[in-house]
């Protein structure tokens, strides 16, 4: 066991874990935000995604000795109030169906949208195409994405 | 007079001998350094290797190098991939547990400020360093060109396949992976004598 210490969603935290231990189940069990999900614990699936220093990283597979010192966001820390353009247009565009990969979704797209305000089709297609969605919820996804990027740029959101 | 007859004409002897002694040397070199590079060839193309040095823009996988699987991945302006979907975003600086996890190694770089760091990428678009289709001839002649080696000397170039995490991982890839056909000294030692030897180069 070993004290680690970073800033997660904006308030400096520490846990006394295994390093090895994966990210995921720090937050998830000794921290308990629990919209983070887990999915496939090898990366495949996108469910379990957070931001480390903004990066959307697979937080089933990150150790947590990797986010010693730095800057996790969680889907709890995206906004205190659902203020965050994904958020809101995720729910004006109604996209979840059962929800569970909802949370990886949006911190892939909140990344996506962080690094490129107005992005294309095909620009969802390469930032998203790892989150996977068994309800097939991927158009209303898209039309998100969208409607974020207007949202977030001072536009009405259609 | 007699022996400054001889000596003369052994010294005729001898400068005419050299040039082709010498060209003989030369030649023996060059095949020495061009068989070395035929040796370290089969694991420039391994899919340890080859994976992350692909044709295309797309990483390849598994030991029959195939696109890396269902996710649309991309090499990006930097080799690390786009937006959520960076290398790094999956690949930490460690091996994952069992089968079919992702593989990783670690960041030389990584210090206090970035534990645990992991490195794992594609070259950057501006030198690929294609392997995948490449014949010993058309490698050969590419990693010993700085234009297209990353500017690489072969002092440097020898370093890098002699101690960079990436490379060494090959031969520690977790399981299920093969690691490829010579050891890492072997390996090593091959690119060296290759290079050492004036890098010949296969036709």
């Amino acid at each position: 066991m070993e004290k680690i210490s970073f800033v997660l969603n904006g308030t400096a935290t520490t846990v006394d874990v295994d390093p090895a231990t994966p990210l995921l189940w720090v937050l998830r069990d000794h921290l308990h935000l629990t919209g983070t999900k887990y999915g496939c614990g090898m990366a495949v699936c996108g469910c379990c995604t957070v931001h480390l220093n903004g990066d959307a990283v697979r937080s089933c597979v990150t150790p947590v000795a990797r986010a010693r010192g730095q800057k996790v966001t969680t889907i709890e820390g995206l906004s205190p109030d659902l203020s965050h353009a994904v958020q809101r247009a995720w729910l004006a565009e109604q996209v979840p169906q059962c929800g569970y990969c909802q949370s990886g979704q949006m911190m892939s797209a909140a990344c996506l949208l962080a690094a490129n305000p107005r992005p294309t089709d095909g620009d969802i297609d390469d930032a998203m195409s790892g989150n996977l969605c068994r309800c097939g919820t991927y158009p209303r996804i898209r039309r998100a994405v969208h409607r974020a990027a207007e949202i977030a740029s001072g536009g009405a959101g259609r | 007079m007699i022996t400054r007859l001889l000596g003369g004409m052994l010294l005729l002897a001898l400068a005419r001998a050299a040039p082709g002694a010498a060209s003989q040397t030369a030649g023996d070199a060059d095949t020495r350094s061009r068989e070395a590079f035929l040796k370290a060839y089969p694991v420039f193309m391994h899919p340890r290797c080859q994976n992350c040095h692909p044709a295309g823009d797309t990483p390849l996988q598994g030991e029959d190098s195939h696109v890396h699987d269902l996710l649309r991945l991309r090499r990006g302006p930097d080799g690390n991939g786009v937006y959520a979907m960076r290398c790094s975003n999956c690949h930490q600086a460690a091996n994952g547990p069992g089968p079919h996890t992702p593989p990783g190694a670690p960041d030389p770089e990584a210090d206090e400020s970035r534990p645990a760091a992991p490195r794992w990428h594609l070259p950057g678009p501006a030198t690929p360093m294609v392997f995948q289709g490449r014949t010993p001839g058309q490698l050969c002649r590419q990693l010993k060109d700085p234009k297209q080696n990353g500017g690489l000397a072969p002092d440097r170039f020898v370093h890098h396949v002699s101690t960079d995490p990436l490379v060494l991982w090959a031969w520690n890839p977790g399981e299920g992976r093969t690691s490829p056909p010579l050891s890492h000294a072997e390996f090593a030692a091959a690119v060296k004598e290759w290079l050492d030897g004036g890098g010949a180069c296969p036709p």
